[in-house]
């Protein structure tokens, strides 16, 4: 299994089981920004922990500090792998990008139709450099 | 670095040019850790200012002094150091998630890059200037530059509404309740996601603060920047002159049902037997809002805290007429510049329950604060406290 990505922010390439969410969430007030599991209690994956996964999101909802949460992932230590959204997301994304300035390697954000996450659910996923999903050997 | 900011975005965005800008809001001078500051600071020591007049939001700190705020050091120092920032960069000390309620209200059509999603939401469709949901860290950016990618809600075509949300079956009682318009925002947030509707059935002008309430439910349940209502707000004459096409894409006709189930969703536990804490002002309370709270209170003494979060914009006159001190003396803890969902005031309890009339209280509480929530009417709310348990009354849709 394979896909190939646009990449929306350039980044790090990665590895990790995928995480494939069934609902939009708010990044902020939804993730921890320091341990990086969702706590919104309302969503379905609630407890899981977003770090070091490959994290395909159907949407963002909410709150415009979600940038600022995944800066704070990022610089901690407990950002996803990679990011996999359906669109480019214009708040959630700034945070890779300041990253970025700041000079903190960052995971890279890729494009990929929603009608396949299913697809990646639960396996071992690698993004390459050039944004490509594999199945991890 | 902030117009390398806006660039990248404008990229990402597809925005193929930048528009200048009136005015920002920003909302990237709450602390989540240390990132955040370390950016701001960046910022300073570039020499940056911000090139349009810049409101702040909430920050992680109580620089009035009227509740204490439980972040310990080194977190507390460096949101100290991260409001600062901000200051230093040339922004106002509104230090609310109301800027409209606090002056800052720019005119019809005007293009603005505000952040935090209810005072976009407000901004957009009661005040009719334009804006996308800016996040944290672009807001500032913009405000630096005093440009914004050309994207999105600047353009007049795209503020149109392409569904129908159609209230005219709900009953007069419910809307003259005071929990009708967040518990139908949160309602309209997570039927509609992003896309632009309009309410119609509205006879009456709700008044501000219902429309204030309305988006920020909608904005935490939804991706919502923009709404309209036929009838009351600037863009929305009536249906025909909002909508994109002829015929609307969808049409939710909203049932006494579908407002039951969303109004049951905003509460995370059913029926505790006694309460811990009251929230209100998520938006910050207004003056109006204060009044209602004093009306309802009525010089009786709380049996639990009511947090009642707000801008220093209201306190100040709060303080000048002996009306703060009588608050205090009931049990209401007034929380200034910053709120109780955002940094830690309220005790930490590892069962406690929180009872609040805001729909964002509601949807955030339970995940930053570890309460589980109890949604009911300010009135309801006042009661609760008065009496140390929860009390409803009925009200049906």
């Amino acid at each position: 299994m394979s896909a190939a990505t646009e990449i929306l922010v350039p980044g790090k390439a990665g590895e990790g089981e995928a995480l494939v969410l069934t609902a939009p969430i708010s990044f902020w007030g939804g993730v921890d920004p320091r341990s990086g599991r969702i706590a919104d209690v309302r969503h379905p994956q609630h407890g899981e922990v977003i770090s070091g996964r490959v994290l395909f999101l159907p949407g963002t909802i909410g709150s415009s500090s979600a940038s600022a949460v995944l800066l704070e992932l990022v610089r901690n230590g407990r950002a996803p792998a990679a990011l996999v959204l359906h669109e480019p997301d214009a708040i959630l994304l700034l945070g890779l990008i300041v990253a970025r300035e700041m000079g903190w390697e960052a995971p890279m954000a890729v494009r990929l139709g929603r009608d396949v996450f299913d697809t990646f659910r639960g396996i071992s996923v690698n993004v390459a450099e050039d944004g490509a999903l594999t199945v991890a050997a | 670095m902030a117009m390398r900011i806006v660039a990248e975005s404008a990229r990402l965005l597809g925005a193929p040019r930048l528009i200048p800008i009136a005015s920002a809001h920003i909302d990237g001078a709450l602390y989540h850790g240390d990132s955040g500051t370390l950016f701001a600071e960046r910022l300073v020591e570039g020499g940056a200012r911000v090139a349009v007049r810049s409101t702040l939001n909430v920050g992680a700190l109580d620089l009035m002094g009227c509740s204490r705020i439980r972040l310990e050091e080194p977190q507390r120092g460096m949101a100290r150091r991260m409001m600062e920032a901000y200051r230093r960069l040339g922004c106002e000390q509104s230090w609310t998630c109301a800027p409209y309620q606090a002056g800052h209200r720019p005119t019809l059509g005007s293009d603005v890059a505000w952040g935090e999603s209810n005072a976009v939401v407000f901004c957009n469709s009661v005040l009719g200037a334009r804006t996308n949901r800016y996040g944290d860290f672009l807001d500032i950016a913009c405000a630096i530059t005093g440009r914004a990618p050309d994207y999105g809600l600047h353009h007049p075509e795209n503020r149109r509404a392409r569904l129908v949300f159609d209230v005219s079956a709900l009953s007069a009682t419910f809307f003259a309740s005071e929990i009708a318009w967040p518990v139908l925002g949160s309602l309209y947030g997570r039927e509609v996601g992003n896309t632009i509707g309009v309410v119609t059935g509205i006879a009456n002008h709700p008044g501000e603060d219902a429309l204030k309430a309305f988006g920020a439910a909608a904005a935490s349940s939804g991706a919502v920047g923009l709404f309209h209502i036929a009838g009351v707000t600037p863009e929305a004459a009536d249906v025909e002159t909002i909508l994109a096409g002829p015929e609307p894409e969808a049409t939710i006709r909203v049932t006494p049902q579908m407002v039951a189930k969303a109004r049951a969703g905003l509460s995370t536990t059913a029926a505790p037997k006694t309460i811990d804490a009251i929230a209100i002002g998520s938006p910050h309370l207004s003056h109006a809002e204060f009044d209602m709270l004093e009306r309802l209170i009525a010089g009786r003494r709380l049996a639990v805290p009511i947090y009642a979060c707000t801008g220093r914009h209201v306190l100040a006159s709060l303080e000048q007429d002996g009306r703060r001190k009588a608050l205090e003396a009931s049990g209401v803890v007034i929380v200034a510049d910053t709120c109780v969902v955002v940094t830690p005031i309220m005790p930490e309890l590892s069962n406690g329950v929180l009872m609040t009339n805001s729909g964002k209280f509601a949807h955030y509480a339970p995940g930053n604060t570890g309460y589980a929530v109890l949604y009911a009417s300010l009135a309801d709310c006042v009661e609760s406290a008065i009496v140390g348990k929860p009390r409803f009354t009925d009200i049906a849709a």
